[in-house]
C-alpha cells in the first residue's frame, strides 16, 4: 500500500535507561552543533571554548562553590514557583517576591544590628517569609475576589517591588551619595549567615535542599498537595469534591510567596550581604524555566538549576578570555536546550519513514 | 479473506466504498485488526459495536484523520489514498461527527461554505438559494439564512448533513447520529436518509442502537474489539443475533425493574428557579419529590436544564428561588432518626403522604463539602466526566480519593483505602485497565464510566443522582451499571436518573419527569406511559 512519507507512531513506555540514552545523545548532538556554529561564527577552537567554559564554571575550588551557590538560589525560586504553577496559577513575578523578601532581610539586619546571632538570623529568615508571602498573596486575594489575571499583576508587582527597594536605598545608602547600600554591617558581620561545617555556603545547602525535599513531599504525599493539582486540573472538579477553590488558591500562593521571599533572605544574608534593584537578576524569570523544564518535579529542578548556572557562570570566562562577550554562552545554552526539549519527541513518538517499512505491508 | 490477501491493485466495480484488511495500531492496542467491508451504492450500511470496538477509528480513516497502517480503500473500484479530510471529500466522503463542527455566530449557509474555494467575489444570495434548493430536494426543513446559535439540535445536525451533501458527497458516515434527537426527530431523519439511498448516496452509520440498525439499514458490519466479525442482512437479523455477534456471547437484553418497596420521602424540591452566567433562565418553578426506593427520571433535550438541577441539588448551582428540601431533617442517621423522632419531629410518620408544607433541611445556599459535613451522603455522577467528575491527568487510585479526601484527618493523604476501592471497583466492574495507577485519561469512555460510577456508589450513598449513566457503555457494562442502580434502589437510596435513550428510562424508571426549555411536565408513571408521549413533551408540547 501506499503510504505518506512521514508516519508518526505514538511509543509505548520507553524504558529509562533507554529515555536516558535518548537525552544524553540529545546533549552530544547539541554540543558537536555548538561547535560548528563557534567555528563558523569566530573561527576559534571550540574543544578551547568548551574548556573554558568549565574551567570559569568549576575550574577552581571558589568557582565551583559560587556556582554552587546560585545554582542553589535559582533551584529555591523555583521550588517556590512550583505549587502555584501545578495549580496553573501563571506567578511570574517571583523576582518581586524575592526582591520584598530581600528589602525585609536587609532592614532587620540593618536596623537590628545589635541583635545576637541566633535571634537576629531567625528573625530575618521571618520576616522575608512574610514579606514574600503577602507579595504572593496580592494577586491571589485579587484574582478570588475580583477574578483578575494573575499573569499580570504578579509581573506589575514585580516593578512595584523594585521602586519599594529605590526609596529605602535613599535611606540606606552608603556611603552617603553613593546610591548604593554597600556592604551591610561589613564590620560585625551581623546578619550574615555564618559557615556550617566549616563550608562558606553551608546553610545555603542545607535550606536549598530541605526546602526542595519538603516541597516534593508537600506535593505528593500532602492532602495540600493533592488539592492543588486537583485545582489545577479543574476548578468545576474541586467545587465537585468539596474542595474550597478560594482557599487553596490562597494558601498556595501564600506557600509559594513565603518560599521565593525565603530565597530572597538567602541572597541578601547567605550570598550578596548587599541590596539593590538587580539583586533578583532576573532570576525570578529563569526559575520559570528550571520548573518547566523540570516538569515540576522538585528533584529534578536541582540538575536543571546547575546546568543553568553553570553555562552562565562558564560564558564569563569565555567573555574574558576570548574577548567574545557572554552572548555565546546563551547561543550554546539554547541550542543545548533545544536539542534537550526535542529529544522528548522522540522519545515519545517513534517516526517510520515510507521507504523503510514499504515492503512489510 | 483467503482469496483477498495480497495487494491486488482493483477492487469490486460495483462497490462505492470497499475496505480490504484495513488494520491500524495505536503503539501496542490493535483498534481496527484486518477489517473488510464493502457498501454499494443505494445502500445504507450499519457499523455495529460496542465501545472501543474500532468503529469510529475505522471511520475516522475513511474520512482521513487518521491513516491505516496496512490494508486497501477502493472508492468506485479504483484504490485511494486518503491522507487527510481534504483527500476524502476529493473522493466524494463526508463525515458527520457526533461533535457537530459549526460556527455559531455564522449562518447555516456560511457555515456550508465555510472551507471552499470560491469566486473573488461571494454571492451568498445564489449560495442560499443552492442551498435552499438541495435541502428541499430530501426534505430537510432548513432556512439557510438563520444562525447556528438560534437552532435545535436536530437543526444543528441537519446543517451538517446538507454541508456534506452540498460538497457533492455520495458517500455518508454518520457517526451516533440519533444520540442527541427525540423520537420523533429521529424518525424524520430516518425518512430522509431513506430518500437519500434512493438517490444512489451510500450511507454508513455508526450506531449501538439494535432498534435503528434494525429499522433503517439494508445490511449490517458487526466489530467487535477492533476485529471484524461479519456481514449479515439486516432482514435475516434479530437483535438477539446482532448482539451475539457484537459481543460473542448470549446476553440478557431486558432490564429488570424490581417494584419499589416501601418509598420513603428523601427529597422535595420545591419551585426551583436559577439563571445561567447571561442570566437566561435555565430552570423554571421545578418542584418534585423524590422517594427511597425509587428511580426518578428525568427525560428532555440536551441542554434542557437536566445538568443544572443534579447541580443545584449538589450544591454546586447558584439558585434564584425555591428550595430543596432532605428528609428526614435530623441529617441522615437512620437510627439517630428513629431516637429523635418521638420527641422532637413528629413529621416522619406523614412523609409517605407526599405533602410539601412540612420542612426538611434546606440544603439551598450550601457547598457540597457543607451539605457532606452535614452527614448527607448524596453521590452525584455528572455529565461531564473528565471535566468535573474525575482528573483525568490523576491515576484511579488518585480519583477515587477526589471523594473521600474530606473523610481522612490529618495532613497526609493515605491511598491505601482509595486504592483498595479502586481495586474492588476494577474486579466488580471489570474494567480493562493496565492496573490502578495509570492516569484515568488513558482509559476508554466506557471505564472511565464504570470508574466514576463505582466511585459513587462506594459512598453509600441515601440519594444518588446520575446523569446519563450508560452513555458509551457497551451492553455487558451497560448491564452491570443498571443492576448496580437496581440494588441501591432496593437498599432504599432515591434515585435520580438523568437519560437519553427512553428506551432504557421507560424500561429502568419508576417514574419520569420531563424537562423542556427549563420547564418541567407533571411526573409521569413509567409504566404506563410511552416513547412518543415523553417525545411530545420534550418538544415543549403540554409542559408547565
Amino acid at each position: 500500500m501506499k503510504k505518506p512519507p512521514i508516519h508518526i507512531v505514538k511509543r509505548e513506555d520507553i524504558g529509562i535507561g533507554k529515555a536516558l540514552l535518548v537525552r544524553l545523545l540529545a546533549i552530544l548532538l547539541g554540543l558537536i552543533v555548538c561547535a560548528l556554529l563557534i567555528f563558523a561564527l569566530t573561527g576559534l577552537n571550540p574543544i578551547g571554548v568548551y574548556a573554558s567554559l568549565i574551567s570559569g564554571a568549576v575550574g577552581t575550588m571558589r568557582r565551583t562553590w559560587m556556582t554552587i551557590r546560585d545554582a542553589l538560589i535559582l533551584l529555591l525560586i523555583a521550588v517556590g514557583l512550583t505549587p502555584a504553577f501545578r495549580m496553573r496559577f501563571w506567578n511570574i513575578g517571583a523576582e518581586g517576591q524575592v526582591l520584598t523578601g530581600a528589602v525585609a532581610a536587609a532592614a532587620i539586619m540593618i536596623y537590628f544590628n545589635q541583635l545576637p546571632p541566633p535571634v537576629l538570623l531567625p528573625l530575618m529568615l521571618l520576616a522575608s517569609l512574610i514579606a514574600g508571602m503577602a507579595w504572593g498573596l496580592i494577586p491571589a486575594l485579587c484574582k478570588v475576589q475580583f477574578g483578575t489575571n494573575e499573569t499580570l499583576l504578579t509581573l506589575m508587582l514585580n516593578y512595584i517591588a523594585m521602586q519599594i527597594v529605590n526609596v529605602c536605598i535613599v535611606f540606606w545608602e552608603n556611603p552617603k551619595g553613593s546610591n548604593t547600600v554597600g556592604i551591610i554591617n561589613s564590620d560585625t558581620k551581623a546578619g550574615w549567615l555564618p559557615p556550617l561545617f566549616g563550608l562558606n555556603y553551608g546553610w545555603n545547602v542545607v535550606i536549598a535542599l530541605l526546602i526542595t525535599a519538603g516541597m516534593y513531599f508537600y506535593l505528593k504525599y500532602t492532602k495540600q498537595g493533592y488539592e492543588i493539582a486537583v485545582v489545577g486540573e479543574s476548578e468545576n472538579t474541586a467545587r465537585y469534591a468539596g474542595i474550597s477553590v478560594k482557599r487553596v488558591v490562597l494558601r498556595t500562593m501564600a506557600v509559594s510567596g513565603a518560599i521565593c521571599g525565603i530565597a530572597g533572605f538567602l541572597i541578601v544574608s547567605g550570598a550578596s550581604q548587599t541590596i539593590s534593584v538587580s539583586t533578583g537578576g532576573g532570576r525570578g524569570f529563569t526559575a520559570i524555566i528550571v520548573s518547566f523544564l523540570a516538569q515540576f518535579n522538585a528533584f529534578a529542578m536541582i540538575p536543571v538549576s546547575v546546568f543553568l548556572v553553570f553555562m552562565q557562570k562558564g560564558a564569563i570566562q569565555i567573555a574574558s578570555q576570548f574577548s567574545l562577550n557572554d552572548s555565546i554562552s546563551d547561543v550554546i545554552t539554547g541550542i543545548l536546550l533545544f536539542f534537550l526539549i526535542g529529544c522528548e519527541f522522540f522519545i515519545r513518538y517513534k517516526i517510520s519513514f515510507a521507504g523503510k517499512s514499504a515492503k512489510q505491508s | 479473506m483467503l482469496k483477498a490477501t495480497g495487494s491486488d491493485s482493483s477492487g469490486n466495480e460495483s462497490a462505492a466504498i470497499e475496505l480490504r484488511n484495513i488494520t491500524k495500531r495505536f503503539g501496542s492496542v490493535l483498534a481496527n485488526d484486518r477489517v473488510s467491508l464493502s457498501a454499494q451504492k443505494g445502500e445504507i450500511l450499519s457499523i455495529l459495536g460496542e465501545n472501543g470496538s474500532g468503529k469510529t477509528t475505522l471511520m475516522n480513516m475513511i474520512s482521513g484523520i487518521y491513516f491505516p497502517d496496512e490494508g486497501q480503500i477502493f472508492v468506485e473500484g479504483r484504490e485511494v489514498r486518503i491522507t487527510s479530510p481534504k483527500d476524502a471529500f476529493a473522493l466524494g466522503i463526508g463525515m458527520v461527527h457526533q461533535h457537530f463542527k459549526l460556527v455559531e455566530v455564522l449562518s447555516a449557509a456560511e457555515n456550508i461554505i465555510l472551507g471552499l474555494p470560491g469566486k473573488l467575489r461571494l454571492s451568498l444570495e445564489q449560495i442560499e438559494k443552492e442551498v435552499a434548493e438541495l435541502a428541499e430536494s430530501y426534505g430537510f426543513v432548513l432556512d439557510p439564512k438563520q444562525k447556528i446559535y438560534e437552532m435545535s439540535v436536530s437543526q444543528r445536525q441537519t446543517v451538517e448533513i446538507v454541508k456534506v451533501l452540498y460538497r457533492g458527497a455520495k458517500i455518508l458516515i454518520l457517526d451516533e447520529p440519533t444520540a442527541v434527537l427525540t423520537p420523533q426527530e429521529a424518525d424524520t431523519l430516518f425518512t430522509i436518509l431513506r430518500k437519500m439511498r434512493e438517490d444512489g448516496k451510500s450511507i454508513l452509520i455508526i450506531t449501538h442502537k439494535l432498534n435503528e440498525v434494525l429499522a433503517l439499514s439494508d445490511r449490517v458490519s458487526v466489530l467487535r474489539k477492533g476485529a471484524y466479525v461479519g456481514t449479515v442482512k439486516t432482514k435475516e437479523a434479530t437483535a438477539r443475533s446482532l448482539t451475539e455477534m457484537m459481543v460473542g456471547e448470549k446476553v440478557r437484553l431486558d432490564i429488570v425493574r424490581p417494584a419499589p418497596k416501601e418509598p420513603k420521602k428523601r427529597l422535595v424540591v420545591s419551585e426551583l428557579s436559577c439563571v445561567d452566567k447571561e442570566g437566561l433562565n435555565v430552570l423554571t418553578n421545578v418542584s418534585f419529590a423524590a422517594y427511597g426506593g425509587e428511580i426518578l427520571g428525568i427525560a428532555g433535550i440536551a441542554g434542557s436544564g437536566q445538568k443544572e438541577l443534579l447541580e443545584a441539588i449538589a450544591g454546586l448551582q447558584a439558585i434564584t428561588s425555591g428550595s430543596i428540601d432532605y428528609f428526614p431533617p435530623n441529617r441522615g442517621n437512620e437510627e439517630t432518626d428513629k431516637a429523635n423522632l418521638a420527641k422532637s419531629i413528629p413529621t416522619d410518620k406523614t412523609e409517605t403522604t407526599g405533602k410539601t408544607n412540612e420542612k426538611g433541611l434546606d440544603l439551598v445556599g450550601l457547598k457540597p463539602e457543607e451539605i457532606k459535613s452535614l452527614g448527607i451522603r448524596l453521590s452525584f455522577v455528572p455529565e461531564d466526566r473528565l471535566g468535573m467528575g474525575l482528573v483525568p491527568d490523576m491515576d484511579l487510585t488518585d480519583n477515587m480519593l477526589l471523594r473521600s479526601l474530606h473523610d481522612e484527618k490529618g495532613f497526609l493523604v493515605d491511598r491505601k483505602k482509595p486504592k483498595k476501592l479502586a481495586l474492588s471497583t476494577i474486579d466488580r466492574l471489570s474494567v480493562s485497565v493496565p492496573g490502578v495507577s495509570t492516569p484515568v485519561r488513558r482509559l476508554s469512555g466506557g471505564n472511565v464510566q464504570k470508574i466514576l460510577v463505582g466511585r459513587e456508589i462506594a459512598g453509600d450513598p441515601k440519594v444518588l443522582m446520575v446523569a446519563y449513566p450508560v452513555r458509551g457503555l457497551d451492553i455487558r457494562s451497560a448491564h452491570t451499571i443498571y443492576d448496580l442502580l437496581n440494588k441501591q434502589k432496593e437498599k432504599g437510596v432515591a434515585l435520580l436518573c438523568v437519560g437519553e435513550d427512553l428506551d432504557v428510562l421507560l424500561a429502568l424508571c419508576d417514574k419520569i419527569m420531563v424537562l423542556s426549555d427549563g420547564k418541567m411536565s407533571e411526573i409521569l408513571d413509567a409504566k404506563q406511559t410511552d416513547k412518543e408521549a415523553i417525545g411530545l413533551l420534550m418538544m415543549g408540547d403540554g409542559v408547565a
